[in-house]
């Protein structure tokens, strides 16, 4: 096990889009176990993505079952090659991000969606999620599309205009 | 000792404010920092913090003049990457009365609630005007008694939520 070192704006290569996951074999076990190290190292992160180590492969790890009032969660996921099958509401909420540091922002995004992806092993796994959790999922799936959230910050000020900028721009992505 | 001043500048808007005046700073070789910028009432309002050496003024008087702005310079003893990130979110609305936003302030002031932003708008109409307004701030104690503490406010409709940063 190793923490990794995380890539931080300006790098280029967080624009990166992913490769899918096509091996399930041990190098990919052994890497998500280092990735789960790398998140759980520094600031309380409630996720992480492949690419954010400068490993361009579709791999994400979600666990929203740490916060300080308690949300809806699935627990610990790892999600490998990971799809938003189906989406819906909106909502804005604060984020940050590992590779942006000392910064947060307001963020648009939707509150309940549903999502296909595999385990380590290549197993097919569902969720259907909602809130915070949906919201983590969603600036995970983000960074495997090489997107950060800084690229989707929205002021209150505009938040009904942007909302109709965002359902665009998310529907065009799949 | 901070090299940073906080320069006000508020002037009846128009296009090119923004661009004029931070080009201005640019060619005096000033840096600039964390800014808040934003049209009030017809007013274009500008809180910019600036870097630079010597004084701000002569570099800032002429474009000032030229668009009509008014303008105002302190030195600060503030810096980058002093961030507070807020954990409370404070909306309120109510039909415009005088008091609204001393009401609500005094009680978060009582409970050493730290407003980081404050935003507020008149909505509605100039028969029926709606006060809103939203707050993000910080505070040490639990959620439940800013609430019970702003609940007696009669006629203002506050809500207060969490706001979980997420870092991912």
């Amino acid at each position: 096990m190793a923490v990794l070192e995380i890539l931080k704006i300006p790098d280029e290569r967080l624009k990166q889009v992913s490769d899918p996951v096509e091996q399930f074999d041990d190098a990919l076990r052994t890497f998500v176990a280092d990735l789960e190290e790398t998140r759980r190292d520094g600031p309380a992160a409630v996720g992480i993505a492949a690419p954010q180590v400068g490993h361009f492969q579709r791999i994400v790890i979600v666990d929203v079952s740490n916060t300080r009032k308690p949300v809806p969660n699935h627990g610990h996921m790892i999600l490998v090659n990971p799809e938003i099958t189906h989406w819906e509401g909106f909502e804005m909420g604060r984020e940050g991000c590992l590779s942006v540091p000392d910064y947060t922002g307001n963020v648009i995004r939707a509150t309940h969606i549903k999502i296909r992806a595999q385990d380590p092993w290549g197993k097919l796994l569902e969720y259907e999620m909602e809130g915070y959790e949906a919201r983590a999922v969603q600036h995970e799936l983000d960074h495997i599309d090489g997107m950060l959230f800084i690229d989707r910050v929205v002021s209150r000020r505009t938040d009904l205009f942007q909302r109709k900028v965002y359902q665009k721009g998310g529907k065009s992505k799949k | 000792m901070s090299d940073w001043k906080m320069l006000t500048l508020v002037g009846e808007d128009q296009p090119g404010i923004v661009g004029q005046v931070t080009n201005a700073l640019y060619q005096g070789g000033w840096n600039l920092g964390e800014a808040s910028m934003i049209r009030l009432g017809g007013n274009f309002t500008i809180m910019l913090m600036v870097s630079g050496s010597g004084a701000v003024e002569p570099v800032l008087q002429p474009v000032a003049t030229k668009l009509g702005l008014h303008m105002h310079v302190d030195d600060i003893a503030g810096s980058l990457h002093q961030h507070v990130v807020p954990n409370i979110q404070v909306r309120v609305a109510g039909a415009d009365r005088a008091g609204i936003v001393a009401q609500v302030t005094a009680v978060l002031a009582e409970k050493g609630f730290n407003i980081l932003e404050l935003e507020s708008d008149v909505a509605g109409s100039s028969n029926r005007p709606v006060y809103i307004m939203h707050i993000q701030g910080y505070s040490e104690l639990p959620l439940e008694l800013i609430e019970e503490a702003l609940d007696n406010l009669g006629d203002i409709d506050v809500n207060v939520s969490p706001i979980e940063t997420l870092i991912g």
